[in-house]
């Protein structure tokens, strides 16, 4: 699944397929080059053979959850320096901790709305990748629906 | 001698005599006269003084030295051959063993030992011979008497003295010194004792009179006699009898040391006697004091209550009293016979005042003497009426106590049992809790997701993401997206409260700008403020430093405070009036709405959970009813308050006041 070199290649990983479905139709509107995954496991596949520049991170998931998948793509040299944000449901403020601790470089709340999830995979970008010897400043929360 | 020698050899007597004036050189010259002119070998003058019944010597002729030396004789010594040759009118030979030997009592004569012819020349008349014999008699008699005898003159001198006067008032040359000296002391206490009283007193006078013994210097005390007699011829003397009282007065102290022992010793026992009896009498216990044979000694006033008849007693008092007595008289019967030291015993007496039965308990004990013999016994009556009415009651107490511990160990179970209960009951309260606020949080996730995706979809069909919308449809997706976030918003209120409630919102203190916060929420709010066509005003006040808090939950505070007052007020203005008190170390920040206002009665329901005062199913404001409920909690976590003033139909201010420096 080689992309156009320009388009940003995005790796959404959402176990939920309406939601994963409509991500996916406004990032490739919005001009990404989209790679999906259901699971943690299929998430750490995709981001070894696909390489991608960012990756969407639903932390509920079957089979390896999002924050196991993260601490391992984080500790592989080779994807660690891809830049990972968390997508969830969970409102309660321990997630948004446990995500970071596990690796997470952003921290998203669903719902969102699509264009609100460009804006911040847009910003994400624009800070340089993870790993960069430039200091990124912390995490933060996207802005989401209130 | 011829006529004319012999003549005058007489007229040189005379006028030797005539030039000499002591008798005793006119007796020495006579004696010597006779042994020149008459040839007398060996003679002797003896003369009588005037009044007395001694002959002194005045002259001595012819004896060695020795023998010649002036002595004294008695005429009442009869068994002194001088005298008696003296008395007698016969010539007299006195053969040598005649004369017994006698120092002491007969002093020596020239004669002594000798054999001698009495020749007299002028014998004594008759009547000198019987005043003599009378003498002699009674000198015998006042010798015999064993207490000294003295007749003395007017100037203490020894007239005469019997023999035991002499032994303490004469001593001759050849005694010892000792006892002269003490014979010298008598000789003195005596003309002393004489002179002092004696004389100036008629009649008979009685004193005592110390002198020592002259044989062992002992003291002897006398009790001095002394008569003043008058005599014609003799003048005035001083009869003295001394009788020897050192013995008497010896006894006589004895008698009166031993009489003060017994009066000491009976004032003694009188005090011990009253003194046992104020105890007896003291003690609110009958005691009854019995002898060896029984009879009744001694009792106390309570035991005389018992056992005597009272001044006007019936015949049934009577009865009662002599019932005790048999009683009494029983047990103290059986501690009489046996050998018990002692016995303790009950007795059924009858009070003799009210006839009430008075079991008694007795002790009594034996009194023995040192040889073990019973003097007395001693009962003590103790009533036991009261000690019964004791047992009884603690017996009764006792019961009751028992019952009540039954009670309290019934409840302590209960109790316990009941802890145990509520003690599970909170375990499974708390394990719903935890489980609630778990089913919440999935509940909150599981509605999150297809809200994600209507609200996402209904954005990017307005988007035109899959192609141009007609007018109609696009005003139908805005309803779908208010509708959305209204949902979104109820969702988010319930999972607060469950997140309050479960501890799980924690504080992050920052410090910062209020006016900036209150400017932001306005921002946040503006589709509804234009919505809404109320005005908005704010009032920042002035001087207002940066607080330190949690500015997100402040946030939220506002924001609701804001947004309710824009949802009940149709008409007027809403105000954001900022404040601050630096005494108080407080801000404020003050929602103040011209609405619809809320009845006093209704004030404190608005805080409460779920609650709108509009509760009918075609309400006319949204809402969960949870926003007022979260903010209250929210101020309480913060330190700070809401506060509410408002009246119905003309609007409302909701306070809410921080601390400027907020505490985890």
């Amino acid at each position: 699944m080689k992309g156009n070199a320009d388009r940003p290649r995005v790796l959404l990983v959402d176990d939920y397929p309406d939601a994963r479905e409509m991500y996916s139709e406004y990032l490739q509107f919005s001009g990404f080059d989209v790679i999906e995954a259901s699971n943690g496991m299929e998430a750490i596949q995709k981001a070894a053979d696909s390489r991608p520049d960012i990756i969407l991170m639903d932390l509920s998931l079957p089979v390896m959850d999002g924050w196991e998948a993260t601490r391992r793509l984080k500790a592989n040299k080779r994807t660690a320096g891809i830049p990972v944000v968390a997508l969830t449901g969970h409102a309660l403020a321990g997630v948004s901790e446990d995500a970071r601790k596990a690796g997470c470089d952003a921290f998203v709340t669903k719902p969102c709305l699509p264009e609100d999830l460009v804006r911040e995979i847009q910003r994400v970008l624009d800070e340089g990748p993870a790993g960069s010897k430039k200091p990124r400043r912390s995490a933060r929360h996207a802005k989401t629906i209130s | 001698m011829t006529r004319d020698d012999l003549l005058a050899a007489r007229l040189r007597l005379l006028e030797g005599f005539i030039s000499r004036t002591e008798i005793t050189d006119c007796a020495q010259y006579a004696l010597q006269w006779a042994g020149e002119v008459l040839g007398v070998s060996r003679s002797i003058c003896l003369v009588r003084a005037a009044g007395e019944q001694l002959l002194i010597t005045a002259g001595a002729f012819g004896f060695a030295a020795a023998k010649g030396a002036p002595f004294t004789v008695s005429l009442e010594d009869w068994s002194n051959p001088l005298i008696v040759a003296l008395t007698t009118r016969s010539e007299t030979a006195f053969p040598a063993v005649q004369v017994p030997v006698d120092r002491r009592r007969r002093p020596a004569t020239p004669f002594q030992g000798a054999a001698f012819h009495a020749i007299p020349q002028q014998a004594l008349t008759e009547g000198d011979r019987r005043q003599g014999r009378e003498r002699s008699l009674l000198y015998s008699i006042i010798n015999a008497v064993t207490d000294p005898i003295l007749l003395t003159d007017t100037e203490g001198r020894l007239l005469i003295a019997n023999a035991r006067a002499l032994s303490l008032f004469s001593a001759a040359e050849e005694e010892s010194e000792g006892r002269r000296g003490a014979v010298r002391m008598n000789n003195m206490l005596l003309s002393s004792a004489l002179s002092s009283k004696a004389i100036e007193e008629a009649g008979a006078a009685r004193r005592e009179l110390l002198l020592v013994n002259p044989v062992d210097g002992s003291d002897l005390l006398f009790e001095l006699l002394s008569t003043v007699t008058e005599d014609s011829r003799h003048g005035t003397g001083v009869v003295s009898i001394l009788r020897n009282v050192t013995d008497l007065r010896r006894a006589s102290e004895e008698i009166e040391a031993n009489y003060r022992r017994l009066r000491a010793a009976e004032a003694q026992a009188r005090a011990e006697s009253d003194r046992l009896n104020l105890i007896i009498d003291s003690v609110a216990d009958p005691i009854v004091v019995t002898d060896a044979a029984g009879a009744t000694s001694l009792m106390n006033e309570p035991a005389e209550r018992l056992f005597t008849m009272p001044i006007h007693s019936s015949a049934l008092e009577q009865r009662w009293v002599q019932a005790n007595d048999a009683h009494f008289s029983s047990f103290i019967a059986g501690m009489l016979v046996s050998a018990d030291q002692r016995r303790v015993g009950e007795i059924g007496l009858m009070d003799p005042r009210t006839g009430d039965a008075m079991p008694v308990e007795a002790i009594a004990g034996k009194i023995l003497s040192e040889h073990g013999e019973l003097n007395a016994v001693v009962t003590i009556l103790h009533d036991r009426r009261e000690a019964l009415e004791k047992a009884r009651l603690y017996e009764q107490l006792k019961e009751a106590s028992d019952e009540l511990e039954r009670k309290v160990q019934a409840a302590t179970a209960d109790i316990a049992q009941q802890n145990e209960l509520l003690r599970r009951q909170a375990i499974e309260l708390e394990q719903a809790s935890a489980l609630k606020t778990q089913f919440l949080a999935n509940m909150s996730h599981e509605f999150r997701t297809p809200l994600n995706a209507i609200l996402g979809y209904t954005s990017m069909l307005q988007q035109g993401v899959a192609g141009r919308i007609e007018p109609g449809v696009k005003r139908q997706l805005s309803r779908i997206e208010s509708n959305g976030r209204h949902l979104l918003t109820i969702i988010n209120e319930i999972l607060d409260i469950s997140r309050i409630e479960a501890g799980r919102m924690p504080l992050q203190l920052s410090r910062f700008r209020l006016p900036e916060l209150v400017n932001e929420v306005k921002a946040e709010l503006e589709p509804i403020i234009i919505r809404s066509k109320v005005g908005v005003i704010v009032d920042l006040g002035r001087g207002l430093r940066p607080i330190t808090t949690d500015r997100q939950k402040v946030k939220q505070i506002v924001l609701n405070l804001l947004s309710n007052a824009l949802k009940f007020t149709h008409h007027g203005t809403v105000s954001l009036i900022v404040g601050h008190d630096a005494a108080e170390k407080t801000v404020t920040i003050a929602v103040k709405d011209t609405g619809i206002g809320i009845a006093a009665a209704d004030q404190d329901k608005i805080f409460e959970d779920f609650r709108q005062l509009d509760n009918s199913p075609t309400r006319a404001y949204g809402g969960t009813g949870l926003g007022l409920s979260i903010c209250r909690r929210l101020a309480q976590m913060l330190n700070g308050r809401i506060s509410l003033q408002s009246e119905l139909g003309k609007g409302s201010v909701f306070t809410l006041t921080l601390p400027l420096r907020g505490r985890k």
